[in-house]
């Protein structure tokens, strides 16, 4: 087994669903600091790849590294439970449907998890619900609860909630899919400001003009394999491959 | 022999007495029921096969049964293997339990019914099964059932009558055992039945002071 040098490090992922093959033998790297945004259609295997990276989809073949780690090592049950549990705790995911406890506020939503996985201090835990609420700047509505929010509202609490971890790495899948065109703004500026602070993150999308102006690197996917990957200027101007192209070409002429 | 209420006043120390024991006896039972049916609900979703099977045992016991049959069983059945509980006891165990495995189908309904990002969300964070459960499932699930577990609390509190045949004095018992004194079967009858009114009203209240409580919009 060879060392682990880069940050995250995807080694020949597989991954089936019975006789379906969802992915094909991916590698793939990230660097500390470093944005990558996945795209493809419906049914590429791209939010399946970003599950496998905190094992909620475990692959069936390959590896994942995360800063020095194998992720999906093979250990007895109970332990690799206890492993999953304090890889995730540095892995933030934020979901397409926000998936809020819709029977906690903004602060519980927050705090929960790191009162019970850190054992803070009730007001280490106030002080930290407002740090992050801040950020996204939620601070106003901070007892309100998810169904008192709006669908960009309850994400950037979604947010939050995932930033106080204190993650390593963030994942997104496709975090403003489900919001209202004039909400998307507010998440993506959240997300803007998280990659200003050089937090790593892989981000699955469908918005090509938002990734091409966060990521710096972009991955096409089609059919469980990455047929296309560069920088955002090279794969969205130039691509090289014809799927890449029909795929971006169908794209833009759909989202008009 | 007309009917004369004005007999009531001299027993309603026995009647009260009565009410007081059908009281305690429905919270403490309401109160089994409801953290063992949380406990067999997740026993039936998420235990191991070995421990699933006894628990799938007890639970027809429970709904196959009679509940007469199964106050006897514990109150006059487990003296014989040295468990000899006091009669009120038994009445709350066998109660308890009873309604305990309805409230469990319910929980377990509400408890898949829970959405699946649910768990995710809260696994993604760094939580344990059992934590995700305790934490984000199972407080969502039994916000879902507060109203059918209330009414299997108004069926328990009726059933609770039926404790009278172990010997304890709760408020059916205790009506009968003033019409023994009177021959006055239907002033006490009625009266018992009025308290069992009024009790209810009493659940029905605390129900609604719960619901609104807890209640989350979605």
């Amino acid at each position: 087994m060879t060392e682990q040098t880069h940050f995250v490090e995807i080694r020949h992922a597989q991954k089936s669903f019975g006789a379906l093959e969802v992915l094909k033998d991916i590698s793939l790297n990230v660097e500390r600091g470093q944005i990558v945004g996945i795209i493809g259609s419906s049914g590429s295997g791209k939010s399946t790849l970003l599950r496998a990276i905190n094992d909620l989809d475990p692959l069936t073949g390959g590896e994942i590294w995360l800063d020095g780690v194998q992720v999906n090592k093979t250990l007895p049950h109970r332990q690799y439970e206890k492993h999953i549990n304090e890889m995730r705790q540095n892995v933030g995911m934020v979901f397409q449907h926000f998936n809020l406890f819709p029977h906690m506020t903004a602060r519980e939503n927050v705090t929960m998890a790191p009162k019970l996985l850190k054992g803070l201090s009730q007001a280490d835990v106030d002080k930290l619900a407002e740090e992050q609420l801040d950020k996204v700047g939620m601070l106003e509505r901070i007892d309100y609860y998810p169904s008192q929010l709006s669908g960009g509202q309850k994400q950037r609490v979604a947010i939050a909630r995932a930033l106080a971890m204190k993650p390593k790495l963030m994942l997104f899948d496709e975090a403003t899919s489900a919001l209202d065109p004039e909400l998307v703004e507010e998440v993506n500026l959240v997300m803007k400001k998280l990659a200003e602070e050089h937090m790593t993150m892989i981000i699955v999308t469908h918005e090509m003009d938002f990734a091409a102006s966060v990521c710096d690197r972009v991955l096409f996917m089609d059919k469980g394999v990455v047929v296309e990957e560069g920088p955002p200027s090279v794969l969205f101007k130039n691509p090289t491959q014809d799927r890449t192209r029909e795929f971006l070409r169908k794209h833009i002429e759909g989202a008009s | 022999m007309g009917l004369d209420f004005s007999i009531i006043p001299k027993y309603m120390d026995i009647i009260l007495l009565g009410v007081g024991w059908t009281v305690g006896i429905t919270v403490a039972a309401a109160l089994l029921s409801f953290v063992g049916g949380i406990i067999f609900a997740v026993i039936a979703l998420y235990a191991p096969w070995l421990i699933r099977q006894p628990f799938r045992l007890i639970e027809w016991v429970f709904m196959g049964t009679p509940l007469l049959l199964q106050l006897f069983l514990i109150y006059f059945g487990l003296v014989q293997i040295g468990i000899d509980l006091p009669a009120f006891v038994a009445g709350i165990i066998g109660l308890g339990l009873h309604f305990a495995v309805y409230n469990s189908e319910l929980i377990q309904t509400a408890i898949l019914a829970v959405d699946k990002g649910q768990m995710e969300a809260a696994r993604t964070l760094g939580l344990g099964r059992g934590q995700a459960l305790r934490k984000v499932v199972i407080p969502q699930a039994v916000r879902a059932v507060i109203p059918p577990i209330g009414n299997n609390m108004i069926a328990l509190l009726k059933d609770s009558a039926l404790v009278s045949v172990i010997g304890v004095s709760e408020l059916t018992l205790s009506a009968q055992r003033v019409i023994g004194k009177t021959y006055r079967p239907f002033e006490f009858y009625i009266l018992a039945a009025a308290f069992y009114y009024v009790i209810n009203l009493c659940m029905e209240w605390v129900q609604r002071k719960i619901e609104r409580r807890i209640s989350i919009s979605r």
